[in-house]
């Protein structure tokens, strides 16, 4: 019996894009049902009635939501090339870094953007220097090592929504200069080809995040 | 796992700690147990979580894990011959628990501690949000002895520390959960029917000393 497998999604969400990246790295052909988060369809309703977001994943009819959490859910159902290592202390780390991401890294680039003062900024700048620096006690390609796993996965949003943003906003608070690891890893991860596939186009975002912070 | 040293930093009151707690009593792992001053914190703790510098840490044969979900999992994971498993192992399952011990995180947990954290207004809105949250986790409960089914679990051993709290958020926030939740009332009282849960949790009135000192603090 051949898999039925739906996404609900947006096409600039990074935490969308965060599920489009590990079904393309599993090589899973899903459909992908393009919503408008400002006038909800009744499935996605159905499908999240706890949060109402995107992603979610349909698989046989099952709905998971949370980005991370579909990630994860699509390395235990599709074997091949693994998204989180097999051994658990590595695993436990992995998560540990995907969710210092999700809670401190991208809350903190978003206050600091498109205006942020002072000490937004320097709340954003420490978060990402913290990333700066297990890149670089890793010595590695990826936080994945040579591939990319959950982290890198997680990290998409620093990787090519934030200079995007930072573009729109017309502020760079994250230079090469400053993060110098980062930069090589950000240009590393969007030229990967299962993530390069699947990004949304770069105008499309960058038209979007102009309109939102009103210099379009 | 014979010869192997497990050490937990924790405070009594951590939520936190006390799932860690819960999940290593499942699992019969014994483990060495310190008592962290937040306000002085030790070496160790600084050296073993240094991007966050909070409890719990588990260290295991000297190498840390952090954050109190992702711990429990590490301890289902590492000690799995041992019973009862704590996450489901069908995929989907697994994916649901997650699912609701993330929803537990970041939505009953973080508007339970605005009840007793803020004043005025923000309470007001707290408690809304509180409730309204609350009810939707009733709702997961349903007729069912524990939040994922029949099996006490991870999404169990994630919410039932915050139920030492609700004496004092009925106090504090002058709401009734007894009486607004009745189901998750009396999954919370099965839950403290197993030692690992009895055990770890302290008692209300502590914690709601606990809570009144802190609210003279912040002012």
């Amino acid at each position: 019996m051949a898999d039925e497998v739906k996404l609900y999604a947006v096409a600039g969400s990074p935490f969308v894009c965060r599920a489009k990246i590990a079904l393309n790295i599993k090589g899973i052909k899903y459909e992908n049902l393009e919503q408008d988060l400002r006038n909800k369809s009744a499935e996605l309703i159905k499908y999240n009635p706890v949060h109402k977001k995107v992603p979610v994943l349909v698989h046989n009819g099952n709905a998971i939501s949370e980005s991370l959490v579909i990630v994860e859910y699509i390395d235990d159902v599709w074997k091949g090339v693994p998204i989180l290592p097999q051994d658990p202390y590595e695993k436990a780390v992995a998560r540990f870094w995907a969710k210092f991401i999700d809670d401190k890294c991208i809350p903190a680039i978003f206050k600091a953007f498109p205006q942020g003062n002072e000490q937004t900024d320097a709340e954003a700048l420490e978060q990402l220097q913290i990333l700066e620096n297990e890149l670089k006690v890793k010595g590695t390609k990826f936080f994945g090592g040579d591939n990319i796993n959950l982290v890198d996965i997680a990290a998409g949003f620093i990787a090519y929504w934030l200079g995007v943003i930072q573009e729109a906003a017309g502020k760079e608070l994250v230079t090469k200069e400053k993060f110098p690891k980062l930069t090589v890893w950000a240009d590393d991860f969007v030229n990967f080809e299962v993530v390069k596939e699947v990004l949304p186009p770069r105008e499309n975002l960058l038209g979007f995040f102009k309109k939102r912070f009103g210099k379009a | 796992m014979a010869g192997s040293e497990v050490v937990l930093l924790d405070t009594w009151i951590s939520l936190f700690g006390m799932r860690v707690r819960i999940a290593l009593a499942e699992k019969d792992v014994h483990f060495e147990r310190r008592e962290e001053d937040l306000t002085n914190k030790s070496s160790l703790l600084l050296q073993m979580n240094p991007v966050h510098k909070k409890v719990p840490v588990l260290i295991h044969d000297g190498k840390p894990i952090c954050e109190s979900n992702i711990i429990v999992q590490y301890i289902d994971e590492t000690w799995q011959n041992n019973s009862p498993p704590l996450l489901p192992s069908d995929p989907y399952l697994k994916a649901q628990a997650r699912f609701w011990a993330d929803f537990i995180d970041k939505k009953i947990y973080d508007a339970g501690t605005r009840i007793w954290r803020r004043k005025g207004e923000e309470q007001e809105i707290a408690k809304k949000e509180f409730m309204d949250w609350m009810k939707v986790l009733e709702g997961q409960l349903g007729e069912n002895s524990y939040l994922m089914g029949k099996s006490f679990g991870y999404v169990d051993i994630a919410m039932v520390p915050f139920y030492c709290w609700f004496y004092a958020l009925e106090k504090i926030g002058n709401i009734s959960i007894e009486k607004e939740f009745p189901k998750l009332v009396a999954w919370a009282k099965r839950c403290m029917e197993r030692e690992s849960v009895s055990k770890t949790l302290p008692d209300p009135h502590k914690v709601y000393e606990y809570a009144l000192e802190l609210m003279k603090k912040i002012g």
